[in-house]
């Protein structure tokens, strides 16, 4: 469906993206996932037609964007970061003023406007000045807009930036129902978004690829072992000793312990096996009092941070943008191996605040 | 663009700026043809429509300094690029909007003279020669202050800008009777009017070095033609500027005389206006 070939954009000397290819298959919901400033929006904007770019090629349907930009640009619909809307009209005026520009016919504007309002459920506001709309109703106004014309692509930039989670879940909902009509590329911070919504995934870093595979093929391809923190009183070798027998185990690292008389050990576990009850009893028999016992799920963050992060790179500034929180929220930025699933789902709810 | 078009004339229509530039209008004129016409019983529309000409230094900046520059603060130009729309769909849309909230006022003075018939003889076809000429330099400062209004993302800037331009458009004649008319001058001023054209390519392209290419090879003409043919620069400045000047033309309009020429100078200045809007929009676009 979208073809992108080489390509680089250049503003002034910064290298916003650096020669990336991707390609975008139909009735897929693509996640475009990056930190801040990695270069999703600059990608979504050439994509569109919205930004020339430097040197590369983009074609979607079949049609160069840069060369026969029109017939391209009527397979795309595309929802800025901030929606593009003219607040002093209605959503009904908004839509149709779209669905002319789209060049959708005449007598078929009244039926799309009503269907995608109808999709959107934006039909007991549509009289109302879009000025007067929440930030919820305006993003549906945004996403309405986009599906006017049936294009076969729908191109959103962080579609939930900003809306409570309430809207959050709403607007996800929305996207998954797109997907299964269309090929939806959106771009997004937030993971647990990515997690949920995407099929696959492309991840930018500093405007370059650095991965684009299914979701499980990342997960999969990246660690094939779960973490396992453990800290038992007892002397460090026994526990090793005893730790031996358990199937499951890839290998084992001592952390140092503050506390005296505790071993304190992370071991790396086959994703297959749960060796967590092997490990109690093993102990058990042996008297071997467990003071903790944390399984950490390798989770599309992990993946994501073990991309993102390179030497010399701000890893705290990275993390924290991946989750949507605050800095000074120390439980996650302490934790390097990344949140767990429940962590994840609290996600979209810190964004809000 | 009918989309584009149709959604401008709205916005206008549902804002206070379309109507404040037509009741202006309108206001400044029905004052003017009651002095004029009624009370001094001047025969001639020219002096109403004159100093409607000059009001046009405070209304058309009004009514143009959101037509580019608001979509740039709300973003919504990125948008409208996204759209199966040509640039130049986009321009010639809003300007013909624009141009339709003019056509309001100008309707409406087309009545005037028939009014007026009834308390004298009417020379019909100076007067509607003034409305014409009104008409279309209204048109041609509309393009310019567009261009203004796409070179900057504050709508207070615009406005200012354009206020600037028209204000330089008005008191030109007077300025350019003030340069002496002797060769060196004249040169001195083409050299200076040079470095403005290269600063605009400059803005234009946004390359420097587009711009400098573009002074150096002005000014270079300019000096060999100096050396070699000197006599040629005497009152030349004069010549362009008077030209160029668009209320000079408007005035021989309203005079009475259907000057064919005038009428194809202000619509290209015009048509040149939103050319260069167009390129000033994809130019941001490469940029």
């Amino acid at each position: 469906m979208i073809e992108v070939r080489n390509l680089t954009k250049k503003y002034g000397d910064n290298l916003a993206l650096d020669n990336i290819s991707f390609s975008i298959d139909s009735g897929k919901v693509y996640g475009l996932l990056g930190p801040n400033g990695a270069g999703k929006t600059t990608t979504m904007n050439i994509i569109t037609g919205c930004l020339a770019a430097t040197s590369g090629t983009v074609t979607v349907g079949g049609h160069d964007i840069f060369e026969e930009p029109l017939e391209a640009k009527r397979h795309i619909g595309y929802l800025p970061e901030v929606p593009p809307l003219y607040t002093d009209m209605t959503p009904s005026e908004y839509l149709n003023f779209i669905a002319m520009a789209k060049r959708v016919e005449y007598e078929a504007i009244y039926r799309q406007v009503r269907e995608v309002m109808e999709l959107t459920q934006l039909e007991e506001v549509s009289d109302r000045l879009i000025r007067n709309l929440s930030k919820g109703y305006r993003q549906r106004v945004g996403i309405a807009q986009a599906m006017l014309g049936n294009p076969d692509v729908i191109i959103l930039d962080e579609p939930t930036v900003g809306l409570d989670p309430k809207q959050i879940i709403e607007i996800r909902d929305l996207i998954r129902t797109l997907g299964e009509m269309k090929t939806v590329i959106f771009s997004s911070h937030i993971l647990a978004e990515v997690t949920e919504v995407c099929e696959r995934v492309i991840i930018i870093h500093r405007g370059k690829i650095v991965a684009d595979d299914s979701l499980e093929n990342l997960n999969r391809s990246i660690e094939s072992t779960n973490r396992l923190h453990i800290a038992i009183k007892a002397d460090e070798r026994t526990v090793i000793s005893a730790l031996a027998g358990i199937p499951g185990i890839v290998e084992h690292e001592v952390i140092r312990s503050g506390e005296p008389g505790v071993c304190e050990l992370m071991l790396s576990v086959d994703k297959n096996t749960d060796p967590r009850e092997a490990i109690f009893f093993a102990m058990a028999d042996r008297r071997f009092p467990i003071i903790t016992m944390e399984l950490k799920k390798s989770s599309l963050e992990s993946v994501f941070l073990s991309l993102t992060t390179d030497a010399g790179d701000d890893t705290a500034g990275h993390g924290s943008d991946v989750n949507g929180e605050d800095d000074d929220d120390n439980d996650n930025d302490n934790d390097d191996n990344g949140v767990d699933d429940d962590d994840e789902s609290d996600v979209g709810e810190s964004e809000d605040e | 663009m009918i989309a584009v078009f149709t959604r401008e004339f709205k916005s206008y229509m549902n804002n206070m700026t379309g109507h404040i530039f037509i009741g202006f209008l309108l206001l400044f004129f029905g004052v003017c043809v009651a002095i004029y016409n009624l009370f001094l019983g001047m025969a001639s529309f020219r002096f109403a429509i004159e100093i409607t000409g000059i009001a046009f230094l405070v209304v058309v900046p009004i009514i143009t300094m959101r037509s580019l520059g608001r979509d740039r603060t709300n973003l919504t130009d990125t948008h409208l690029f996204s759209l199966p729309l040509k640039v130049s769909e986009i321009i010639i849309g809003k300007f013909l909007a624009t141009a339709l909230v003019l056509v309001i006022p100008i309707g409406v003075m087309m009545l005037y003279p028939l009014i007026l018939s009834a308390y004298g003889n009417m020379h019909y076809a100076s007067s509607y020669c003034a409305i014409l000429a009104l008409f279309l330099l209204g048109l041609a400062l509309i393009s310019i202050c567009m261009f203004i209004s796409s070179l900057t993302e504050s709508q207070v800037i615009a406005a200012v800008l354009s206020f600037g331009a028209l204000l330089f458009l008005l008191i030109l004649p007077l300025l350019i009777a003030l340069v002496p008319k002797d060769a060196l001058a004249s040169f001195l001023c083409l050299v200076a009017l040079s470095f403005i054209l290269a600063a605009i390519v400059w803005k234009l392209t946004s390359n420097i070095n587009a711009g400098m290419i573009a002074a150096v090879l002005l000014v270079v003409a300019l000096c060999a033609l100096y050396y070699f043919k000197k006599s040629l620069f005497e009152g030349l400045f004069h010549k362009i500027m008077t030209g160029l000047s668009l209320y000079d033309r408007f005035y021989d309009l309203n005079s009475g005389v259907f000057d064919l020429g005038s009428v194809v100078y202000l619509l290209s200045v015009t048509v040149f206006f939103l050319f260069i809007s167009v390129q000033s929009l994809e130019t941001r676009r490469w940029s």
